[in-house]
């Protein structure tokens, strides 16, 4: 074992009137990462979500949290995770530090040390000009920081993020994001985040979990998962020629870093490791081709998803 | 149990800071002043025809102008206290959840249960600060007024009285937070409410008399007859909290009451006498002790139902 397990799932169902929304889901997250949650809308990250922290019974199956079971030991693992529900509210007629100081007094902290403890959080977020504004006049994006430094405020282990750039902006996206990261790293915090965005994700994950339907797709560390997904490369050339020849594919086929070479009509797909046009070029040229046009595309986590979700 | 002093304690200042709160003192001291003003016109005209328990008459007096209308315990019992009730409790869920604050609240390290009970709590006691500081209110400018001093029955009284009315106010307040878990848009919740109040305010009555007549008709009525509907509909009454206090407090406050319902004016009228004597405190409390038993039992069957659907609940977003 070479870290420990922050987060296990065993076989987790969740079922609502019998339609099976967590279907036997094994998710497994280590210390100290982040972990990004994939799925489209309904997919079941939500409920997954709520099942980790206890605030829903599980139909069958086991969650872990450091070691603690969440359905029967709900208060511990709330004690030790700091949860962003994806519509995040706050009590509008209240000001920032009034809204973290009544989280800080509901985690048992003593009176003395709250103070410090919500502005150092409020800090962090950049909100500290904000402190006693009333969070009715805050914007979505100020609202956004403001529950990270919510969840700063008890100073948990292991955050769980639902959704946290929904309906942000492009600009507060990063900023959120960025953020994320630098927490995750300054406080050596377990990171479990959700969202649909996938550039956001592959912007600071490490690792995802693809889950669709309830169930998980695929799981692994981004790299690893596009070389799975796409078995033929990280990119595709997409070259249109007068005439294809077969002397023409096996003479591309030979070129370092070619994984594979597909046929259609008069197009040519080449699947490749990196950017090899010049070389593709020149190779039709000197086995005499005529070249109409070369485009390329690289992949993304977003190819490797909808590869996944045609699957399914 | 930490858990539960703090959603109390910020439930408990959030109440006492809001809009609403201010609003309802307001009307509701306003009313006392009302009634001190026209009791003390009479108060002391009647003081002449008995001297006993003058005091107690600051809160039942009624100007003969306009009858029971702005008796102030009349005006507790129909208005006041029911609105209050359902103006700290109908939101109190589903606000919550609707601006996404009880999935933040319910993933802190407390049990879920201290959520709805440090509200009810909080609710209950700015029911019974904002009662309590009514009628001392009234005392005070009451006394300065008459000038006759409670005796110490009548301060007995008057505390139960209060402990009755805040009872009575805890159950509009657990019936509001029910309804606050059942729907979850606040205007269902508040209409809800509304209409319970409406019900047993306006229809209730209307009912009993109906559910009467059917089961003992008045066709040729002979005063037993008449008796037995009566107690028919005085039956069906007393399913309504509202009736029960409205009993219970005529007893508590009225110490010539002996007995309960319309009885006693039959009775009167039928030529019987009456001796106009005050009942002993304990026997006003026998009187009235089912009363407020059942009342304490309603409140707790509302806070119970909510708190087991709470419980089970599940919380989304």
């Amino acid at each position: 074992m070479s870290k420990q397990l922050v987060v296990e799932t065993v076989d987790l169902t969740k079922a609502y009137d019998g339609i099976t929304v967590v279907d036997k889901l094994n998710l497994r997250v280590e210390e100290g990462e982040i972990f990004g949650f994939l799925g489209p809308n309904g997919a079941g990250k939500t409920t997954t979500i709520l099942m980790l922290l206890g605030l829903t019974e599980p139909t069958s199956g086991v969650v872990r949290v450091c070691g603690y079971n969440s359905t029967r030991e709900p208060l511990k693992v709330k004690r030790i995770t700091g949860y962003i529900p994806e519509r995040v509210g706050f009590y509008e007629d209240l000001t920032a530090v009034q809204n973290l100081a009544y989280i800080a007094r509901l985690n048992d902290l003593a009176e003395w040390l709250i103070p410090d403890r919500v502005g150092e959080s409020l800090d962090t977020v950049g909100l500290s000009t904000a402190a006693d504004q009333k969070v009715g006049e805050f914007s979505r994006g100020m609202k956004q920081r403001l529950a990270i430094a919510d969840m700063l405020v008890k100073m948990p282990k292991i955050a769980i993020l639902d959704e946290p750039t929904i309906a942000i902006d492009p600009e507060g996206v990063n900023q959120i994001l960025d953020l994320i990261s630098k927490i995750a790293r300054e406080h050596n915090m377990t990171i479990i985040m959700s969202s649909h965005q996938l550039n956001q994700v592959q912007r600071i994950c490490r690792r995802v979990g693809i889950i669709g339907k309830g169930r998980m797709l695929a799981e692994g560390l981004v790299e690893q998962l596009m070389k799975d997904a796409l078995g033929g490369g990280r990119f595709k050339v997409e070259i249109q020629l007068a005439e294809v020849t077969s002397e023409i594919v096996d003479r591309i086929k030979q070129i370092d870093g070619v994984v594979e070479v597909e046929r259609s009509g008069d197009l040519l797909l080449v699947g490749c490791t990196q950017d090899l046009r010049p070389q593709i070029a020149k190779t039709i040229i000197a086995a005499d081709g005529s070249l109409i046009e070369m485009k390329i595309k690289s992949y993304a986590l977003e190819d490797i998803y909808m590869k996944y979700f045609h699957e399914v | 149990m930490r858990g539960l002093m703090t959603v109390f304690r910020k439930e408990l200042a959030g109440d006492f800071t809001s809009w609403r709160f201010l609003i309802l003192f307001a009307m509701v001291a306003l009313a006392g002043v009302f009634t001190l003003y026209i009791d003390s016109q009479n108060i002391l005209a009647q003081a002449a025809e008995s001297n006993q328990f003058v005091f107690l008459k600051l809160y039942t007096t009624a100007d003969e102008t306009l009858p029971g209308l702005l008796q102030f315990l009349n005006m507790m019992a129909v208005f006041f206290v029911p609105i209050v009730g359902i103006a700290l409790g109908f939101d109190a869920i589903n606000e919550e959840r609707n601006s996404g604050t009880m999935s933040r609240l319910l993933s802190q390290p407390i049990y879920r249960d201290a959520v709805i009970n440090g509200k009810f709590l909080a609710g209950v006691v700015t029911i019974a600060i904002m009662v309590t500081s009514i009628v001392l209110l009234v005392a005070g400018a009451g006394l300065r007024m008459i000038g006759v001093p409670p005796n110490s029955e009548e301060v007995i009284r008057l505390m139960l009285f209060l402990v009755v009315t805040i009872f009575y106010g805890a159950f509009w307040l657990g019936l509001s937070i029910l309804f606050s878990i059942f729907f979850r848009r606040v205007a269902t919740s508040a209409l809800a409410s509304i209409a319970v109040w409406i019900f047993l305010f306006f229809f209730m009555p209307m009912l009993a008399g109906i559910v009467a007549n059917f089961m003992v008709p008045l066709e040729g009525a002979g005063t037993e007859v008449y008796l037995s509907n009566l107690g028919v509909q005085s039956a069906v009454l007393q399913a309504s909290p509202v009736r029960l206090y409205q009993e219970a407090i005529s007893v508590v406050l009225v110490p010539g009451a002996r007995t309960l319902g319309q009885t006693i004016q039959i009775l009167g009228a039928g030529g019987y006498r009456l001796i106009p004597n005050p009942l002993s405190l304990g026997q006003s409390l026998l009187l009235v002790w089912p009363h407020m038993v059942s009342l304490i039992a309603l409140t707790a069957v509302c806070f119970a139902v909510s708190y087991i659907k709470f419980m089970r609940e599940e919380i989304r977003a």
